[in-house]
């Protein structure tokens, strides 16, 4: 029974990171329509970047509550890298076929893939050091993190704020506005050009975020950014792309199916994942929300 | 102009293309007498390439597909070669072609199946996820595959036995041979894809490639249609598999990596995919530009992500493309 | 105009009771539709009438929620496009839609290689198919394109493409070709060229025109007859004098008097 609690907690967790991707990816998709294959790879740069970050901060000498104020440095920094992509990258490409979109953010996932190797190398690069410094708990009898509670619990936290910030607030109401007809949220008045960099340095520090807080808990790698991306995108599929609800749903349902599959069939993990979303695909192409025609 | 003139299509174009290939093919065909075995053996991994962007380029091109999964297919076609001479005790060249070659189309058939269901996004990430997914097999499953150290493929003899290689400088002639071999075949390649997408199913693809809708209304399958310039595109890109590990004598889970696929991506718009050359030259070139950039950086992914996003900023035309719009140009002037 | 004889009238297609529903919008509110063999037939109203919706209705762009097409007898409605189009229905679009990458030659002979089933073949070459091609350069003649065969269809004149897209329907053989506003968004010249080729087209290759469009010059000009549509319902059905006598009804829709 205890087993299956720290299951299920495992399960939240990886929810909890996958959310933070898919979410990211399904907004810059909703509002720009477009497709960012190097958003992985963003998740992949949250996660180095923090790690680093937390490296340096303890060779500073600086005293682990305040190491945590790290993470959202680290995501912060993936989204002004974002702020700089936008407009350099993608922008001249909003008016041509979508095949030249694909290219150039495949183009700037490779980029980044090298970037980070470039810049970190090729061993793994580790935070745990922030694990650490919360307590180990005892749930049902088990020891288990807390740094884990915590990393659902930013999860939950953030799907909140996203869903007040689009939903409650004018700067929602204008994205909203923007993704559903861009032309004339334009004709209104709308200054579309900042709300596509805002958009798009949103999705950012979703997934910087995303990386942030998983470092903790497993090294960053090279290669995870093109995982990632492969597993968002089976969460964008099962949920809908442009659907924050969807990426919610499809994170949580991946998740689970994933743990469920490395604890009875661990060498078909991945195709369990893929079997769903090819499932969810034939019946409803569009996901189970998604706006996505 | 009487209409029974204009009926009968002009021999003319035609007879110029055949020559020119005719042209080209023959200075293919003397390399070797000019260069040493190296160069050789690079000129046919050039070829191969070329093959590989051939195939890759019928979905690309002509039916508006774009796959980030292509090493899928070279891998397998690989990894058939391995497999044959490691469970068989294989030799033969032709052996390899024979059972690599249905396997391959088998392969693409079965994923293809699978992909053309999905519209542009979801279909290039699905033949992502497939080729990640293949390698992960490869590299998990190591008791068969050789894991991360991969299979070793020693030398064929080639044409049914009849011409094998052994004793000193048997290296230098089994390049030589073999080259002369690939280039066979590249030629047959090329004649066949050049007659496929110039039929009327090659018209079919552009039409679905130009405006599905409109296809759609015209009586065109389009699911169908899509399928089997799947089918077709990863047997070439097989083939290309299956040429190229007796070469290199070795076959790695590398080969169905993404960054491959993302190599095959790029030598396709490096020669420009929008017409039939653009990829052979697109592959060839790039065989010589990787062999000399990963002496000079190892950060090789970089350079090819940069020149990638340059390309398309600047030459999606590609290089064929660029060649023939400055063509055009000048041509424009002269006449002025 | 010349008119079918009250005894050589047959009808070609006829739709029972069809009903289409967008939400609250009855786009095709109970549409008992005929059209004879032979004629040109516009399909008139204000926007919104319903007259896209019944056209992709009978051409199966849409599933009707009730309701019954007859092609001369023959229940097509759940047939698909392909069936549609093996039957004689061919259509084309309001925006423009044709294959820019390809020529204006192989845009057209598209057309006939799928009709004779042929668009799977990939062993040989289209360009050597002899059959195909002097079918292509009589129907580009006719339409006064035989001069620009191998121009590329996105490099063509608007005016051209619209004439290309109607030949390339017309490709098809169809028994009951449907054009969407084969001259809006077209200068006032290449209206009338538009037009009198399609017209020319109609009387010599036997085929049964129905045209949505909005410019009533051509419509009374060119039709032998015109149905009217007002929010998915049929308001005037006759020929173009039998219009012009409803005056009442037709000039409050229209908002101004009907040429005569």
């Amino acid at each position: 029974m205890a087993i299956l609690i720290i299951q299920i907690l495992n399960s939240l967790l990886y929810a909890s990171v996958l959310f933070l991707i898919a979410a990211g990816l399904s907004l810059i998709f909703g509002v720009m329509r477009i497709v960012n294959l190097a958003h992985g790879s963003l998740y992949a740069l949250g996660a180095y970047a923090t790690a680093w970050l937390i490296g340096r901060a303890i060779g500073l000498g600086v005293p682990s509550g305040w190491l945590f104020l790290l993470l959202p440095v680290g995501a912060f920094a993936v989204a002004v890298v974002g702020m700089i992509i936008e407009p350099l990258l993608l922008r001249p490409f909003y008016r041509r076929a979508e095949e030249y979109q694909l290219l150039v953010t495949f183009g700037l996932l490779q980029i980044l893939e090298d970037l980070m190797r470039m810049i970190w190398g090729g061993t793994p690069l580790s935070a745990d050091t922030l694990m650490d410094a919360l307590p180990i708990i005892k749930v049902g009898g088990l020891f288990y993190p807390a740094y884990n509670l915590v990393v659902i619990g930013i999860g939950v936290i953030a799907a909140i704020v996203l869903w007040a910030a689009i939903y409650h607030t004018k700067f929602g109401v204008m994205l909203r506005a923007t993704s559903q007809d861009r032309r004339m949220a334009s004709a209104l008045g709308l200054n579309v050009g900042m709300i596509y960099v805002m958009a798009f340095a949103i999705g950012c520090f979703m997934a910087g975020l995303g990386g942030a807080i998983v470092v903790p808990t497993q090294a960053a790698v090279l290669g995870m950014g093109v995982d990632a991306l492969v597993i968002a995108f089976v969460v964008v599929v099962i949920g809908g792309l442009g659907s924050l609800k969807g990426a919610l749903v499809g994170a949580v349902v991946v998740s689970f199916v994933r743990t469920a599959g490395i604890q009875f069939f661990p060498e078909l993990e991945l195709a369990v994942l893929y079997l769903i979303a090819a499932a969810v695909l034939l019946v409803r192409p569009t996901g189970l929300y998604g706006t996505a025609s | 102009m009487t209409v029974d003139s204009r009926v009968v299509a002009p021999f003319g174009p035609l007879l110029k293309l055949a020559s020119l290939a005719a042209l080209v093919l023959l200075g293919l065909i003397l390399v070797p007498s000019f260069v040493g075995p190296y160069q050789t053996q690079l000129m046919t991994f050039g070829l191969i390439a070329a093959i590989a962007a051939l195939g890759f380029n019928l979905l690309l091109g002509y039916t508006g597909l774009l796959s980030f999964g292509h090493s899928a297919y070279f891998g397998i076609g690989a990894y058939a070669v391995a497999f044959t001479a490691k469970f068989f005790g294989a030799y033969s060249m032709e052996f390899y072609l024979l059972v690599g070659v249905p396997a391959v189309a088998i392969v693409s058939g079965l994923f293809g199946y699978i992909c053309v269901r999905h519209t542009k996004i979801f279909f290039g990430i699905l033949t992502l996820a497939i080729s990640q997914v293949i390698y992960s097999v490869a590299l998990k499953f190591y008791w068969v595959t050789g894991g991360s150290d991969g299979l070793r493929v020693p030398r064929p003899a080639l044409l049914f036995g009849s011409v094998s290689f052994s004793g000193p400088r048997s290296y230098e002639q089994f390049f030589t041979a073999y080259y002369y071999y690939v280039l066979a075949i590249f030629a047959v390649c090329v004649v066949l894809m050049w007659v496929i997408v110039h039929s009327p199913f090659g018209k079919a693809l552009q039409a679905i490639r130009d405006n599905e809708v409109r296809a759609r209304f015209l009586g065109v399958p389009i699911r169908r249609f899509r399928w089997i310039a799947f089918l077709v595109s990863g047997t070439f890109t097989g083939v290309a598999g299956i040429l190229w590990v007796p070469l290199n004598g070795l076959t790695t889970p590398e080969q169905l990596y993404w960054t491959f696929s993302g190599e095959i991506v790029f030598t396709a718009l490096l020669g420009g995919f929008r017409n039939f050359t653009g990829p052979l030259v697109g592959g060839l070139m790039f065989t010589y530009l990787k062999t000399y950039a990963v002496a000079w950086t190892e950060y090789w992914q970089l350079l090819l992500g940069v020149v990638l996003v340059g390309l398309v900023l600047v030459f999606p035309t590609g290089i064929v493309g660029a060649v023939s719009q400055a063509w055009r140009w000048v041509s424009r002037k002269r006449q002025t | 105009m010349g008119q079918p004889k009250a005894a050589d009238v047959t009808v070609l297609l006829k739709t029972v009771d069809l009903r289409k529903q967008f939400g609250e919008t009855r786009a095709c509110d109970g549409l008992n539709f005929t059209v004879n063999k032979g004629e040109f037939l516009s399909l008139v109203g204000s926007n919104g009438a319903g007259k896209t919706t019944l056209v992709n209705l009978i051409s199966a762009h849409l599933q009707p929620d009730s309701g019954q097409i007859l092609l001369e007898d023959r229940d097509i409605t759940r047939a698909t496009v392909t069936e549609r189009i093996k039957a004689g229905i061919a259509r084309s679009f309001q925006l423009v839609n044709l294959f820019d990458g390809l020529s204006v030659f192989d845009n057209v002979a598209l057309a006939v290689f799928s009709r004779e089933g042929k668009t799977s073949k990939m062993a040989r070459l289209a360009d050597r198919d002899y059959e195909v091609r002097r079918e292509v350069l009589d129907i580009l003649g006719q339409f006064g394109m035989a001069a620009k065969t191998a121009v590329l269809a996105g490099g063509l004149a608007q005016g051209e493409r619209k004439l290309l897209d109607v030949a390339v329907a017309y490709a098809l053989r169809p028994r009951l070709l449907f054009l969407d506003e084969p001259t809006s968004g077209v200068s006032t010249a290449d209206k009338a060229q538009i037009m009198d080729t399609v017209s020319s087209v109609v009387r010599g290759g036997m085929v049964t025109a129905v045209v949505i469009e909005h410019d009533m010059d051509v419509v009374f000009r060119y039709s032998d007859r015109i149905v009217m549509m007002h929010e998915g319902a049929f308001l005037a059905d006759g020929t173009p004098d039998e219009i012009r006598a409803n005056q009442d009804v037709a000039s409050i829709l229209l908002g101004a008097p009907l040429p005569s």
